[in-house]
């Protein structure tokens, strides 16, 4: 046990015990972006995938709509401390973006409209554990929280999920991204309280 | 060949209150004795760990409101877990326990060069006066301005120290619901009129509640700022 401090005794929340070490549950949803909001039409969005051979696969917003769609229920953990449950979203599996994507990388750096980067290992996107989602509670995903679209890894910290996604490389070195080049930790599991480099 | 060093953790250290100090009703600004403390980079912020006597322990992350020692700048949140403890009822010699600095982005360095613009709503002017100070004491001559949203003149954090002439650096207060008797402009939420006399040119750095952040972020932007040029940071 840590040092106690005098007089403190905390609110208990019920599912603290489902929640990551150090996180505590709201039911709003904070905003965390290191700039201004970009404001992107949707006529005007493009996702890519870039392998490392420099071969691209591009989608339109019309596209990517048409591709089926999944409508996953998860917790969502940010390292600012809040975490939130049973979070509903509708998008695309990963699994299905990179079906016909030939690559041999491990690692996949995301790009998103307003130059953020964040990156991640491969085996992460893939196999039911990551989507590309433009709705959010039965609504289409607001600006300020991504909106048209964004990256939902939701067994990594949220910084991992990039909001205003616009592609992915796919890369055979790890390329940190941009909190990861900031001092937050390369992979960023919550489980294992991932904040910071050397967590 | 040598390669780049590998940071260790940043480790969980014990510091005790040192100073306190009453903002505002509802803020309380909390000085830190933290043995072996790195020191900190004006904008950036730390961990806090609070741990009750059965082992329950909540955690809350607070900017660094000084450029030179642990200094932080609490507002009360009515039914907030973590803030009524640092705001109410913490007293000198207190043990809690943190860990930082933390955040390479929104930071400001002596030396930068290029015109700032500070937007502070309420509680997020505390890592601007890091910034504030950072500047005052290393001489660095570049200008700043900060504009400072608060709802009545009873809410100004800092208000003696903002007061005092500080050379280049120019301070404008934005009033939500009450302004001092005969101020020139109304009440009123920031707005584009509030921006109009200032530069494009240089860094900006704007905190606060994620609903003002958003609003004068967008306002830049609108005015052609350039968005890679601003740097947000939001408490909630
Ligand atoms: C990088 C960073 C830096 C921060 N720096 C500061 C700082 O310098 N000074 C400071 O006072 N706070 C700062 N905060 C906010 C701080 O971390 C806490 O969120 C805040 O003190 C509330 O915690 P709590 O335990 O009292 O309330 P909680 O128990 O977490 O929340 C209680 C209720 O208040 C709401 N709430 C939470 N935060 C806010 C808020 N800021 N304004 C209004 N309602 C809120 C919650 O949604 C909830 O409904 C910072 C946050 C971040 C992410």
């Amino acid at each position: 046990m840590g040092i106690v401090s005098p007089g403190f005794h905390g609110r208990r929340r019920k599912s603290a015990a489902e929640l990551p070490p150090g996180q505590y549950l709201t039911n709003d949803f904070p905003v965390l972006s290191a700039g201004p909001t970009p404001r992107m039409r949707e006529d005007d969005w493009e996702f890519t995938v870039t392998t490392e051979t420099g071969r691209e696969h591009r989608w339109t917003w019309r596209e990517f709509l048409d591709l089926p769609a999944e409508t996953p229920t998860v917790d969502i953990h940010c390292v600012t401390k809040w975490s939130k449950l049973a979070t509903e979203w509708e998008g695309v599996s990963l699994d299905a973006l990179l079906a016909d994507v030939e690559t041999e990388a491990d690692f996949a750096l995301v790009h998103s409209y307003g130059g953020y980067t964040t990156n991640l290992p491969l085996a992460d996107l893939v196999e039911g554990q990551a989507w590309i989602v433009h709705r959010y509670n039965g609504e289409e995903l607001a600006p300020e929280h991504g909106g048209p679209a964004r990256l939902l890894v939701p067994h990594l910290y949220f910084w991992k999920s990039a909001k205003w996604v616009h592609g992915i490389r796919l890369l055979t070195d790890d390329e940190p991204g941009f909190w990861e080049s900031a001092g937050y930790h390369d992979y960023g599991d919550p489980w294992r309280e991932q904040r910071y480099q050397g967590d | 060949m040598a390669r780049a060093a590998i940071p260790g953790r940043l480790a969980w250290r014990v510091a005790r209150l040192a100073e306190a100090r009453q903002e505002t009703e509802t803020a309380r600004t909390l000085v830190f004795d933290v043995p072996d403390w790195p020191g900190q980079t004006a904008g950036q912020h730390i961990d806090l760990r609070l741990t009750a006597d059965d082992g329950y322990t909540a955690q809350r992350s607070y900017s660094l409101s000084a450029p030179d020692r642990v200094e932080l700048t609490v507002q009360r949140i009515a039914d907030g877990e973590v803030s009524p403890y640092l705001t109410d009822v913490i007293g000198l010699g207190d043990p809690v326990e943190l860990r930082g600095p933390v955040g390479g982005w929104f930071v400001w360095r002596p030396g930068t060069e290029r015109p700032v613009l500070l937007i502070a709503g309420g509680s997020g002017i505390a890592p601007l006066m890091a910034m504030i100070r950072a500047r005052r004491r290393s001489g660095d001559g570049t200008p700043f301005t900060l504009l400072y949203s608060v709802r009545t003149p009873s809410d100004v954090y800092f208000a003696d120290e903002l007061r005092r002439p500080d050379h280049g650096l120019t301070v404008a207060l934005v009033y939500t619901r009450e302004a001092p008797d005969g101020w020139p402009r109304p009440p009123g939420r920031l707005a584009p009129a509030d921006l109009a006399h200032l530069g494009l040119a240089g860094d900006c750095f704007v905190c606060g509640p994620t609903g003002f952040v958003e609003a004068a972020a967008d306002l830049l932007v609108a005015r052609g700022h350039d968005p890679r040029r601003i740097r947000t940071e939001r408490f909630g």
